[in-house]
């Protein structure tokens, strides 16, 4: 029995969280197999990377129309034809992985076990519930394990010294049910925030969408990803997708600063495991101040310009 | 237009909740419980489809303990026509949820079935999805809009790194996202109109559905704590602190 990993791509490049992926299953078992679904002449790149990352042993290569933009209804169906001879599929848990991770498992008559942040043995993982205010310990007896990986928990692995063999498999034809129309990406120079190695987030405290600008230079001079509090993104300051939090994105960086956040369970929920943690309010009474390692009690509009100026 | 909204019953979202000490779970005794807040986002856009003339009937479903009943009626005080309670005390899983909602919506046809995207109790994200899958329906998950017409839904979904449209067709499953709309209050007068309305009972095994879990939950711990830090006091040792101590950048 193997481990089978659903990779996530644009059909042109891997996205990191399938590396931390791949880093989960081999936690599981050494016999690794990735499926890279999806269509276009930039797909068989995307496989010859993936079968070049350190311990995969076989990239299952599903190439058609049907599975071009990722529509639920035809990859759970390519997993599950492919599910056969895995002990464990594993998604990472991301927007594309949590749409199709349950369906495959309903359609397996199996549970399926969301954002592992460790494994234990083989059926034994943990993973946050109460937007992480507690850690579960759950055993599955189900023959095969549906699984999306919190892609923060596990380090992903090189991308490189693999040598899996790549194998075209037969894909699936397009369902009737569901049409892909568009998308409407944001393009940005700044790194992914899901993975950024520094973010800088906002909160209510920033007071507009105008003001959100002033984070602008600080995060230019760190490389920083922007990110925002479920507060800012309620009152129209910054889009959904920056949203740091339980429902929003799971973020570990090496540095998150925190700018005029108050600190909600909520949103602790999203940062807590950032490496150092620096908080700036004027109100000394934040909660934020509780986890951060740095807390600076100071005006943002006066702060924030200050520090990118001494960085 | 028939819409069904599943509903669940969990701890309010501003209550931090205590791991017992016997590592069998949280401690939900004497906390406050509310409708989880994606499913009020359901049922708000359910009957947003009623107010437009798209749907013709609004049922709102919860399935658990008696207490259950309180989400119901917030439901229906939200402007659901009626509601149906599957009482269990069993714990229940995603995919026992997933198999009593199929078995209702067998019963009663719906076009569209609205549920939130995950509940802030077990964070897991899955029932909408699984019962798409045992339906054999299509899904619009993460849904910031909905247009229905011509039993088409037409939905935008918020994506990492942005937004995508698809479209679904009737009967359909879609589940919420924050931003999809801002949930109305209830009023005094919905409160006692919707003790009116009609509540059915059933249970899952008069639905044919056995709701044991299929995970086992072997113990529920506390998260390790962050140790706290220090005030700097000013931006200058801020950026000392930075700089040669935490050294990251």
């Amino acid at each position: 029995m193997s481990v089978l990993v659903i990779a996530e791509h644009d059909n042109a490049h891997v996205k990191s969280a399938t590396l931390n992926v791949i880093a989960a299953a081999l936690k599981i078992n050494p016999e690794v197999h990735v499926l890279v679904a999806g269509a276009g002449a930039g797909l068989a790149d995307v496989a010859a990377q993936i079968a070049a990352c350190e311990g995969v042993k076989k990239v299952l290569l599903a190439d058609a129309p049907s599975l071009a933009d990722g529509l639920a209804e035809n990859l759970a169906q390519q997993v599950l034809n492919m599910a056969s001879g895995h002990s464990h599929i594993l998604f990472p848990s991301t927007a594309s992985g949590k749409n199709v991770a349950p369906r495959v498992a309903a359609m397996l008559d199996v549970a399926q076990i969301s954002d592992i942040i460790a494994i234990e043995d083989a059926d034994t993982f943990q993973r946050p519930i109460y937007a992480g205010n507690a850690i579960a310990t759950v055993k599955s007896s189900d023959a095969v394990k549906v699984i999306t990986v919190r892609t923060t928990a596990f380090d992903a692995l090189a991308n490189q010294g693999g040598s899996g063999v790549v194998e075209s498999v037969s894909a699936v034809a397009a369902g009737i049910l569901s049409n892909f129309v568009s998308r409407e990406l944001a393009t940005s120079d700044r790194p992914e925030l899901a993975g950024a190695r520094m973010v800088v987030s906002g909160g209510r405290g920033m007071g507009s969408a105008e003001n959100f600008k002033v984070l602008n230079p600080l995060a230019d001079k760190l490389g920083a990803a922007l990110g925002a509090s479920r507060a800012a993104v309620d009152a129209g300051y910054a889009p959904n997708d920056w949203q740091v939090g339980q429902t929003g994105k799971i973020v570990a960086p090496q540095l998150y600063v925190a700018v005029g956040i108050s600190g909600a369970i909520q949103h602790l929920a999203g940062m807590k495991d950032s490496k150092v943690i620096v908080a700036i309010n004027k109100d000394a009474e934040a909660p934020i101040f509780g986890v951060a390692d740095y807390g600076l009690v100071a005006d943002l509009f006066e702060a924030v310009p200050e520090i990118t100026k001494q960085l | 237009m028939k819409v069904l909204v599943p509903v669940k019953r969990v701890v309010d979202y501003n209550v931090k909740v205590r791991v017992k000490s016997d590592q069998t779970g949280v401690d939900i005794a004497n906390v406050k419980m509310s409708m989880n807040p994606f499913d009020e986002i359901a049922v708000e856009e359910a009957i947003r489809l009623k107010e437009k003339g798209l749907a013709t009937e609004v049922i709102a479903i919860s399935c658990g303990p008696v207490a259950c009943q309180e989400t119901l009626r917030t439901a229906m005080a939200i402007g659901a026509d009626r509601s149906i309670l599957v009482q269990t005390d069993v714990e229940l899983q995603p995919l026992a949820v997933a198999k009593i909602l199929k078995s209702i919506a067998e019963k009663e046809t719906p076009d569209l079935i609205i549920l939130g995207k995950q509940a802030i109790d077990d964070d897991a994200n899955q029932t909408g999805q699984m019962l798409a899958a045992l339906l054999g329906w299509p899904q619009a998950t993460f849904a910031s809009k909905v247009e229905v017409a011509d039993g088409f839904a037409t939905v935008t979904r918020e994506v990492d790194g942005g937004l995508e449209i698809i479209k679904i067709k009737l009967p359909a499953i879609i589940t919420t996202d924050l931003r999809l709309n801002e949930p109305r209050y209830v009023t005094l007068p919905n409160i006692m109109k919707a003790k009116k309305k009609q509540l059915d009972n059933v249970t899952p095994e008069s639905l044919g559905v056995d709701p044991a879990p299929r995970l086992s939950i072997l113990k529920v711990t506390e998260p390790p704590a962050r140790s706290a830090g220090i005030i700097v006091p000013d931006v200058a040792a801020l950026v000392d602190k930075l700089k040669n101590e935490a050294k990251v950048v």
